[in-house]
């Protein structure tokens, strides 16, 4: 892969409604880390886990010239990348598509983001920034990664969730409210506790909240609103295992609980939190902090994770390639998987990709 | 040597662990009066309470709590008791089996019977996890022949268990399933087409699969009993013809509850059979087409002068939500939670409802339909709020704590709160619990995980230390939000009638669950998911669990060796750990400890380890 050409490419696919890689600065933050291994899957500068994370504060980091990486999955050339966008048409055109950063990849594109470490610093970011300062490396925060990339709402979680939400519901882009980019860092941080910011992006865990299923679609199915809110599926949930590497436990979640990577992607950096960092709920704020970024560092020289999914064909595959809807259809468990096993889906994800386009 | 306490002194009686009890009597001990010279006094044969006397007076009590009391006083009033037991409850279907039930208890006639742990419903038990009722079919069969109810929750009915119910109990009566799964709409064909006295079939909220609606039409013309038929959560459309008849002919029909397939015109014409209901739950409260004047169907709702309950109203409107509105001066119990009414719409409706006693509405309502609440609904003593969109991001919709506050300044007589809400402040359950200090049901969910106080930031530890302070008759908890600890240290302190506690993503450390298990005399359920509790904590109440009915631990810290140690040590409870597939194997994922006298389960599935 040459990381370079990729870095230039930007793939916008917006009949798909699904966000295509941003990738701002790539090529500083290549420089900025000329021992950028080719971990990501895709070939792509280790920007791409960042570049997740960090699309909902687009703005933020395009202030920053972090690069955005493009990483995030998505369709074309491997290692393709975004060019380098104006943050608040970046913003505003990914959610007017409706398009959600894809998951991010390895950590080691945190390492790439390292330029502009403050930025992430909301929610997530914080940790990620600390992260990041202390780590010269590519190597990223294992939970990092794809967890930033569903964050987009980071700075303001609720909104983009809801975003993602609306922009799901009109199944693409058109309810995206535009103007609303997460603009502020604070952030949700992992653990939930954040003194100084609107909540953390409700993460979908299985049976949270405790409400029966019947009770689900009732917006849905109500006749009055059926203008407003369409989006839930009345099939049913769809269940899907997703296990991680070096977790004492699988989770489950339900695909059509969600309608973006971002969402997804939010709820199991809620989910496998814990794995990475300690004991799982809420803990009081500043505690947690701390231990998250001593934790933090102690992984950082650890190999990233990425997230990836057995389709119905058993092939693993990358998450973040396909449209939702497909993925979805065809996604029968995830894996949160160590970059470094990773490495060897580039050339599926790659062949198929090539394949669509 | 035991003294003879009167009827109403064995209520009082405080008796330790039934499950010892149970284990040393001889089951097949006949009904004499003194059996064992060395437990029953000498005075018992000369006894002022001869068993001709003792049935009939034990047969008033119903409670089966009050029964158990009175089967411990003494062995002559233990084989009054279960001579006279005519209706057996039992919590947990594991927890005793059914021999041993039919053993001890010769002359049943109605069962009740309640399989898997609660968390089932939202999908945290996997499927084919148990607590099948085919088991229990069978033995009751022979047992009980004559046995006339059967109610039935979060067990597993197969359409042959339907079949073998109905055509093996030939007085069967009354049927209630809520909750349950396994079974069709086939199942309930075989029930309307054997069950010749059947006067109640009660289907609620179940994994049932939907083949189609002619089942309704399996009931023979020859039926005329039917008092109850609720089938509102099935889908598919019966005839509407057959179900005319069927209400016209069953004039003791009390309880009608609908599909959501049932317009409004078939509406009007199944009240206009039967005025007499108390309990009515509609169908489909809109249509394009009208082919009668609203006026008409108010009028109708004029005749029924008994309706106390009202559910359905699917789909209501502005439009035709006011027909109800001759019912509502005597509704006591008023559904709303398959409506998505507008604040304005239910406050219009409310104003009419001045005896309301409880309440279920969406969360679309808002606080302002909600302060109508408070305002019109004096007698309110139970509310409960449900998201009409659970996974709703907007912050902006639903209700906030403001609403709670003024139903608790309006309703004094709150006793009973569910409520699902974006957002919530410690002062605000403060002030709720203070103006109604009665709550004896105070389940609060603030919908995303771990959110404080969103004013000051600060955990929620103080609001549900308030509820347990300012609430000393509350049996039923559910916390959320943000909690450390100290949550639990004031609910180990002071809930002291606590019997059902329920806790997601809270506390802090395993001092957390040790407060709990520590305090809580009266603690029965505890059910926890995603807390930091680990094995010193489930250790640590090694002996309160014989005394509770069931502990659900899931996405815990426990292990595999500190559950080995708990089974190791009460070898009369169950201790289940539900295994996943790729998890790893010294962690215990899901656990499930309950106590038994049945021992460990002979049909677990493979991913249930009994240790």
């Amino acid at each position: 892969m040459d990381l370079l050409s990729s870095r230039d490419l930007f793939i916008h696919i917006n009949n798909f409604g699904y966000l295509m890689s941003v990738n701002v600065s790539m090529e500083s933050s290549f420089q900025n880390n000329p021992n950028l291994t080719e971990r990501n899957y895709l070939g792509l500068s280790d920007c791409s886990s960042v570049d997740s994370s960090n699309v909902p504060s687009i703005s933020e980091v395009n202030k920053n010239s972090l690069n955005l990486k493009a990483t995030e999955l998505r369709l074309g050339l491997p290692g393709s990348q975004s060019p380098e966008r104006d943050p608040e048409s970046t913003l505003t055109s990914a959610e007017k598509l409706g398009e959600k950063p894809l998951f991010p990849l390895l950590p080691s594109i945190d390492g790439i983001c390292s330029s502009s470490p403050k930025m992430v610093a909301s929610g997530h970011k914080r940790i990620f920034t600390d992260v990041m300062d202390s780590c010269s490396q590519v190597k990223g925060l294992p939970e990092g990664n794809w967890l930033f990339s569903g964050s987009g709402s980071e700075s303001d979680p609720s909104k983009s969730v809801a975003q993602g939400k609306l922009s799901s519901n009109s199944n693409v882009n058109g309810m995206m409210c535009s103007g609303d980019p997460p603009a502020n860092g604070t952030t949700t941080n992992l653990s939930k506790v954040n003194t100084s910011n609107p909540p953390a992006a409700k993460a979908q865990v299985v049976g949270w909240p405790p409400v029966r299923s019947f009770r689900k679609n009732i917006l849905a199915t109500n006749s009055k609103n059926n203008g407003e809110v369409d989006g839930k599926p009345s099939s049913g949930a769809l269940f899907v295992k997703v296990s991680m590497d070096g977790a004492p436990y699988l989770r489950k979640v339900d695909l059509r609980g969600y309608s973006t990577y971002q969402q997804l992607s939010s709820a199991l950096e809620k989910m496998f939190t814990c794995f990475t960092i300690g004991p799982c709920g809420s803990q009081g704020g500043t505690g947690r902090e701390n231990l998250s970024e001593s934790k933090l560092r102690d992984l950082l020289h650890g190999s990233g994770y990425v997230l990836t999914y057995e389709d119905k064909d058993g092939d693993w595959m990358l998450v973040g390639d396909v449209p939702w809807d497909m993925f979805i259809g065809s996604c029968k468990r995830l894996k949160i998987m160590k970059g470094s096993d990773a490495i060897g889906l580039a050339p599926r994800a790659t062949e198929k990709s090539k394949n669509r386009s | 040597m035991f003294h003879y306490w009167f009827l109403s002194s064995c209520k009082s009686i405080s008796y330790g662990s039934r499950v010892k009890f149970h284990t040393r009597m001889d089951l097949n001990q006949k009904r004499a009066r003194s059996v064992d010279p060395d437990l029953v006094s000498p005075e018992s044969t000369t006894s002022p309470f001869p068993d001709e006397v003792l049935e009939p007076v034990l047969s008033l009590i119903d409670s089966h709590k009050d029964r158990s009391s009175v089967s411990l006083v003494c062995k002559d009033w233990y084989h009054a008791e279960r001579w006279s037991r005519r209706h057996v409850f039992i919590g947990n279907c594991y927890s005793v089996s059914p021999e041993i039930v039919a053993g001890r208890f010769p002359k049943i006639r109605s069962v009740t019977l309640k399989g898997k742990p609660r968390f089932s419903d939202f999908n945290l038990v996997p499927e084919d996890w148990g607590a099948d009722v085919y088991p229990w079919l069978s033995v009751l069969a022979k047992a009980y022949p004559f046995l006339e109810e059967l109610r039935l929750k979060r067990m597993a009915v197969s359409d042959d268990s339907l079949r073998f119910l109905a055509t093996n109990f030939h007085e069967f009566k009354a049927l209630s399933l809520l909750s349950c799964d396994g079974f069709s709409t086939d199942g309930l064909k075989a029930i309307a087409t054997h069950c010749k006295n059947l006067t109640e079939l009660d289907i609620q909220e179940n994994g049932i699969d939907d083949i189609g609606g002619d089942w309704l039409s399996c009931f023979p013309e020859s039926l005329t009993s039917l008092q109850v038929l609720n089938f509102a959560s099935l889908n598919s459309e019966v005839s509407f013809n057959a179900l005319e008849k069927l209400v016209a002919r069953c004039k003791s029909l009390r309880v009608l509850k609908v599909n959501r397939n049932i317009n409004l015109d078939q509406l009007q014409k199944l009240l206009l059979r039967a005025p007499q209901l108390t309990e009515l739950g509609t169908g489909t409260f809109t249509q394009d087409l009208v082919t009668r004047p609203v006026a008409d169907l108010e009028t109708t709702f004029g005749y029924c002068k008994n309706l106390l309950t009202l559910s359905g109203l699917w789909d209501s409107n502005s439009l035709y939500l006011p027909v109800i509105n001759p019912a509502c001066a005597s509704l006591t119990f008023l559904n709303l939670s398959c409506a998505t009414l507008l604040s304005f719409e239910l406050t219009m409706l409310l104003m009419n409802c001045k005896s309301l006693r409880r309440l279920w509405v969406l969360d679309t309502v808002g606080d302002r339909g909600l302060e109508a609440v408070g305002s019109w609904c004096p007698l309110l003593e139970e509310l409960r709020v449900f998201p009409a969109d659970p996974f709703e991001q907007e912050e902006v919709a639903g209700v906030t704590e403001s609403g709670l506050v003024s139903v608790s300044r309006g309703c004094p007589n709150l006793h009973y709160v569910l409520y699902f809400c974006h957002q919530m402040t410690n002062a605000a359950v403060a002030t709720v619990v203070q103006n109604c200090p009665g709550f004896t049901h105070f389940r609060l969910c603030i919908m995303n995980p771990g959110q404080p106080d969103y004013q000051t930031n600060e955990p929620m530890d103080e609001a549900f230390g308030a509820v347990v302070r300012t609430c000393p008759k509350l049996q039923r908890l559910a916390v959320s939000g943000l909690l450390t600890d100290l949550t639990f240290e004031y609910i180990g302190k002071y809930a002291k009638n606590l019997e059902i506690l329920s806790v997601a993503f809270a506390g802090s450390s395993d001092l957390g669950l040790k407060y709990v298990l520590g305090g809580c005399p009266r603690l029965r359920k505890l059910e926890i998911r995603d807390c930091p509790f680990g094995n010193a904590a489930l250790l640590s109440g090694l002996t309160k669990y014989e005394s509770m009915r069931s502990l659900w631990m899931s996405a815990c810290n426990l292990t595999m060796n500190g559950c080995r140690v708990l089974a190791k040590e009460m070898p009369r409870l169950n201790v289940e750990v539900m295994k996943d597939e790729d998890s790893e194997d010294s962690q215990a994922h899901k656990v499930y400890i309950y106590r038994t006298v049945a021992g460990p389960r002979r049909d677990a599935p493979p991913f249930v380890l009994t240790l």
